[in-house]
């Protein structure tokens, strides 16, 4: 029997460890055997690591065996298929595999007695299939890690591009007392645990596999040097320790190298997979059969029948004890799992899964009630065994205090909870329990932490996208006057828009910098929000774009003839934005490439693409330059003219009004002079004024004809525009009419009261202001008339606000309905989740019910 | 049928509790009590009886007060080993009253009121020593010569304090060495000095206690790494100093199998409550101890160091775990100290 033991590799150790009783003869003497179909089989969405599967069949559904009947939800989640043919008899909640005892969805389906098969697809030539193809079919099969952890089987062959695989492991220590699953797995089915390795093989292409067992299986070490006689497979003898099974025991055993913390084995190049996942691996693409059944030990003192149980997924644990002569008087604990690292059920109604390698029912006397706990006496023996090489009685300490902060430091989170420490401990401290809480309690803090940032990220996202909207739209209107403006009276003077334009569209851009560092950082995290994240980056640069687009048009279009400088100005600082952004892509560029990062190609494409726009910014720098030279001072214009003379003209009224004022009140003597000149003043301003009203009516006729340099906006926008002008100085002087009439109204009623004689003076002065508010009235409604006509007519602009403020308006209700149903079931972070939601369509809706306002404000519509 | 749900490990090694380990401690230092019985009488037999009665009976009073479970506490002996160790220590000439005062101090102040088993910064029975040596310095250095054994008539009329101690009393070897360093005639002269290799009767003593400890090493009690340190730290500082003048300073045997050096360095440093808890940190621990044993023992003005030396490292034990936490598994280095 020694022969075989002896290894030709090196093999290295771990700190620690603990040799507890192996109790493994009980169950490893008979070969696997199998127990009649259960009354009903449970199976819970939830058998692996990860996100819980959808079901796809109803209640009532008749399903074939191998029939997949809960589809996988996300990457990291696996399908669920029936194991017997029969029918889907509930489906709903019931007691499951967690240590919580928590209740869980479960699909319950009782068999007919039939094992019909659905059909089965085997690929035989699967070493033509192409990786992907086959890893699909494994995360179709429904395999997850069966050691114990039940890890997406696929999601861990999935490598990341480039990554080589030193060494592939295959994880046959089974290490814990009691289990000798893979044991008899490997003493029965040796060759198709060779196949199934074959398999992996060609999807990591490690330079060596290695498969690592306990020397204390020899017939299992014997049955797999046979197997692997002819292949690359080393088969491995290590020493028997607990924890070697452990993955990151087991590889550092083989390899003699460390799982960096928080970081996975393919990260120094090693794969480990459990021989039975292999086996299963074999099974579901040369076969095509999904994981439908799994080796199970059932064993402990209180059976008379202990041994290996081939049995189907989502068979009751009370099932198989009976099957196994349970003595019920006897049971005192039935453990799911190891001694060392299962969890105990408070019912056998809890179904066999993916991860099941084990059932111990126990008997007390066996697996006696916990000794009472004893205080820590510092004395040192859970560091010895700890094969993490922490310092067990620290975490302890800082557990037990919820001094979560120093647990973290003396590294709480890279303890594997195997158990050495609360075995060998003479106080009786369960401490692995104390390690669990404690790391819940971390966990939950991150968590937190993370919702509160992730919510923050997207809150602060959203904002920004709905300022630069709101900003843009601004922009957009802005710029749409000033072209109107512009071309109504023939003046120009963009730059104040040009102004607001470039200020949307430098703040478009920074808050495309923003998310793009956000996007970076989430990169960095691995968090899951990423796509979500770039989606978001690429509005943002095209509102960015569009936003610095808006601001080169209306550049180009006020064609610089009031203020060129300043566009030069703001088109210079485009173009040397635009080259240093290109620059610190091309950083970026390099960085990345130096990290072997793998969006390389991504960012230099984006690089690129930055690099064209400089070109495109200094080629506008330099036709603006050009340009600047022949772009004189535009036509004089009459009107503007005239609007000059008419400010200068009240201004000096008002100064000589003040002058004479100050002149009578000081006494001065030529106070009546400085009247008189005032009164010449105002004479001179009411001409002008007349005259600049004249000269505004026939501007339209003059300048319609007249060829502007601008690249006009649509002709029927300067009417509205110019209509809308109209409307605002119609209002003016409808209210200042009003109120003269009001004035003058109150003048009568005075003079009638005083008896003054030139009553009847006074009194046509009231009609005629009288007959003049009319006249405005009505040119107002008319223009309004027109203004709403317009707006129906052509009206997109309105339309689309109306209908965003409505759809904004009505998400916001529902929101708030869902809000309030939520409420009831006390659904603490989903209620969260729509509270900040909720916050958000609110201020989408105020956005969109001010942006309408605003719109019909300047349509002069309002009321 | 109610099933037992618990947290995993379901199994815990047979035969592994507190209640055990300090059993085994016990059981430990049956040679050196031997040794010393042999040596200097029953007087150190009558010290551990009535210690351990007082250390029970004070352990039991103050559970009580503070509303523990008597019986489940004093099961773990811990109150026995520290009576056991303090009665070790003091000499066999010391009257009830002196152990009473000791022990119970001990207990009561140096362990229940810092919160009992476990909570205690220094080794109970050192402070004991320590208080009664600073207290009663006639009464703690006053020792037996060797082979000169008081009868058990005897034994007992001192330990009532009815008889003139002085009668039995002779110097140690340690007080012999400190009256005469330098004097290399005198030094010559002094039978005490010169046993089978070390001081006359006390290297049996240190003989014995070695034993116990090489047991509880084997026993898996305690680990090699204090012990190791402290006998490493002794003979590290005497060696070179010896060489150097070997009329002043005494060769480092002698200074291992003198005094309390072996009683010490596997018995008392290596109290885990107190001590450092890290591998590495033990070794420290234990250096550090070794050293200033010899320092004390050199230019102190105590004739023995070892008391003085555990309680000034059982304040630095804190502060070596912390710069000595191991490297874990997955991480570049080992966190030290304040960084992080
Ligand atoms: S084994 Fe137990 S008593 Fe000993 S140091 Fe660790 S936790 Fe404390
Ligand atoms: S349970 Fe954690 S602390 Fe305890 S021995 Fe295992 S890894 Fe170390």
């Amino acid at each position: 029997m020694n022969a075989p033991l002896r290894n030709s590799r090196k093999i290295f150790d771990f700190h620690g460890g603990i040799h507890p009783p192996e109790n493994k003869t009980q169950s490893s003497g008979q070969p696997i055997r199998s127990v009649s179909l259960p009354e009903e089989l449970v199976l819970p969405l939830n058998m692996h690591i990860g996100a819980p599967a959808k079901p796809i069949v109803n209640v009532g559904d008749q399903v074939l065996k191998g029939q997949k009947i809960a589809d996988a939800n996300g990457m990291v989640s696996v399908p669920v298929h029936a194991p017997t043919s029969g029918t889907v008899v509930a489906i709903g909640p019931h007691p499951i595999q967690h240590p919580s005892g928590l209740d869980a969805p479960c699909i319950i389906i009782k068999p007919d007695g039939e094992e019909r098969w659905t059909a089965l697809h085997p690929i035989t030539d699967w070493h033509k299939c192409s990786p992907s193809v086959l890893i699909t079919r494994i995360r179709e099969a429904g395999i997850a890690g069966m050691g114990g952890a039940g890890f997406p089987t696929a999601v861990k062959m999935s490598l990341k591009e480039g990554t080589k695989i030193q060494q592939l492991l295959l994880n046959a220590v089974e290490c814990e007392p009691y289990i000798t699953a893979d044991d008899r797995l490997m003493r029965e089915r040796a060759d198709e645990i060779v196949r199934g390795i074959k398999i992996l093989q060609y999807l990591v292409k490690p330079a060596e596999t290695l498969v690592g067992i306990e020397d204390n299986k020899p017939y299992a070490i014997e049955a797999m040097r046979g197997a692997a006689q002819g292949t690359d497979i080393q088969i491995v003898v290590v020493p028997t320790k607990y924890p070697s099974g452990g993955e990151k025991q087991l590889i550092q055993l083989l390899t003699g190298k460390e799982v960096p913390s928080g970081g996975i084995p393919a990260q120094i190049g090693v794969v480990c997979q459990n021989i039975g996942s292999a086996l299963a691996m074999h099974r579901a693409i040369e076969f095509g059969e999904p994981l439908i059944s799994r080796i199970t030990t059932v064993t402990g003192d209180a059976l008379s029948n202990p041994g290996n149980i081939e049995v189907l997924l989502g068979t009751p644990v009370k099932h198989l004890l009976n099957e196994s002569g349970v003595k019920e008087n006897r049971l005192g604990r039935v453990v799911m799992g190891g001694p060392m690292m299962g969890f105990t059920l408070h019912t056998t109604n809890i179904p066999v899964v993916k991860t099941t390698n084990c059932i111990i029912a126990a008997s007390t006397n066996e697996l006696p009630e916990p000794a009472p706990e004893q205080p820590c006496i510092r004395c040192g023996s859970c560091a010895e065994v700890c094969p993490a090489d922490l310092l067990p009685q620290q975490l302890y300490w800082y557990s037990k205090t919820s001094d979560l902060e120093r647990a973290q430091q003396y590294n709480l989170m890279d303890c594997i909870e195997c158990g050495a420490c609360a075995y060998v401990c003479p106080s009786n401290i369960p401490l692995v329990q104390y390690y669990r809480f404690a790391k819940g309690e971390v966990r939950t803090q991150v968590a937190e932490q993370q919702k509160a940032d992730n919510a923050r990220l997207r809150f602060e996202a959203r904002q920004a996208r709905l300022e630069k909207e709101a900003a843009e739209k601004d922009a957009r209107r802005k710029a749409r006057l000033a072209a109107s403006k512009q071309k109504a009276a023939g003046v120009a003077a963009p730059s104040v828009d040009v102004k607001a334009l470039k200020a949307a569209s430098l703040e478009a851009s920074s808050a495309y910098k923003a998310a793009v560092k956000e996007l970076k950082a989430a990169q960095a995290d691995d968090a899951n929000n990423v796509a979500e994240l770039s989606a978001k980056v690429d509005a943002l640069k095209a509102k960015a774009d569009s936003a610095k687009a808006a601001v080169r048009d209306a550049n180009s279009g006020a064609a610089a003839p009031a203020a060129p400088s300043v566009d030069l100005k703001a088109l210079k600082s485009a173009s040397l934005e635009a080259s240093s952004a290109y620059k610190a892509a091309v950083k970026a560029v390099k960085a990345a490439e130096q990290n072997g990062d793998d969006n390389v190609a991504e960012l230099r494409a984006q690089a690129d693409s930055l690099k064209a726009k400089a070109d495109t910014a200094k080629a506008a720098v330099r036709d603006a330059n050009a340009g600047t030279a022949p772009a004189t001072v535009a036509a004089a214009d009459p009107v503007a003219e005239l609007k000059k003379a008419v400010g200068e003209a009240s201004s000096a009224y008002k100064a000589a009004v003040k002058a004479a004022k100050e002149a009578e009140e000081s006494g001065a003597e030529d106070a009546a002079a400085l009247r008189s000149q005032a009164d010449q003043l105002k004479a001179t301003a009411d001409t002008l004024k007349a005259q600049l009203r004249d000269a505004k009516d026939a501007a339209p006729a003059a300048t319609a004809p007249a060829p502007t340099s601008a690249p006009a906006a649509a002709p029927e926008k300067d009417h509205t525009a110019e209509r809308a002008a109209k409307m605002k100085a119609l209002k003016t002087s409808y209210n200042m009419l009003n109120k003269m009439l009001k004035d003058s109204n109150a003048a009568l009623e005075r003079a009638e009261r005083e008896g003054s004689d030139n009553l009847d003076a006074q009194r046509a002065r009231v009609e005629d202001v009288k007959r003049q508010a009319d006249a405005a009235r009505n040119e107002l409604n008319d223009l309004v008339d027109q203004a709403k006509a317009g707006i129906r007519a052509s009206g997109s602009d309105l339309k689309t606000m109306k209908l965003e403020a409505a759809r904004t308006e009505s998400a916001l209700r529902k929101k708030m309905k869902e809000l309030d149903e939520m409420k009831k079931s006390a659904d603490e972070e989903r209620i969260n989740v729509l509270y900040q939601e909720r916050d958000l369509l609110k201020r989408e809706a105020d956005i969109a019910a001010n942006a309408l306002k605003s719109a019909l404000e300047e349509q002069g519509l309002t009321e | 049928m109610a099933l037992i749900t618990v947290s995993s490990p379901h199994t815990t090694k047979k035969g592994n509790h507190t209640g055990a380990f300090m059993r085994q401690v016990i059981y430990a230092t049956a040679p050196g009590l031997a040794a010393l019985t042999w040596l200097f009488g029953y007087g150190t037999l009558l010290n551990v009886c009535f210690a351990v009665l007082v250390a029970v009976g004070c352990e039991a009073l103050f559970l009580r007060a503070r509303g523990r479970d008597v019986s489940f506490y004093l099961s773990d002996f811990s109150a026995v080993v520290t009576a056991l160790l303090l009665a070790l220590a003091m000499p066999p000439t010391s009257p009830w009253w002196l152990i009473l005062i000791g022990t119970a101090f001990a207990i009561i102040i140096a362990k229940q009121l810092y919160g009992g088993l476990g909570m205690n910064p220094f080794n109970p029975a050192m402070v004991g020593y320590v208080l009664l040596l600073i207290s009663f310095p006639v009464e703690m250095t006053r020792w037996i010569a060797p082979h000169e054994a008081p009868a058990l008539s005897d034994s007992i009329q001192i330990f009532l304090g009815q008889t003139n101690v002085d009668a039995f009393s002779g110097a140690t070897p340690l007080d012999t060495m400190r009256t005469w360093a330098g004097n290399a005639e005198q030094l010559s002269n002094q039978p005490i000095l010169h046993g089978a290799f070390a001081g006359e009767g006390w290297e049996w003593v240190n003989a014995a206690f070695l034993l116990g400890g090489l047991y509880l090493m084997w026993r898996r009690i305690i680990t090699w790494h204090i012990p190791a340190g402290v006998l490493a730290g002794l003979t590290a500082i005497a060696l070179p100093f010896w060489l150097f003048d070997s009329v002043r300073f005494a060769d480092p045997l002698f200074h291992l199998f003198s005094g309390a050096a072996m009683l010490g360095a596997f018995f008392i440093a290596t109290d885990p409550v107190s001590a450092a808890t890290s591998r590495n940190g033990r070794l420290i621990f234990g250096a550090l101890i070794g050293v200033l044993v010899w320092v004390i023992r050199t230019f102190g003005g105590y004739p023995d160091a070892m008391a003085f030396a555990v309680l000034l490292m059982n304040l630095a034990a804190p502060t070596i775990d912390y710069y000595t936490q191991p490297r874990t598994y997955g991480h570049k280095a080992a966190h030290r100290g304040a960084s992080k």
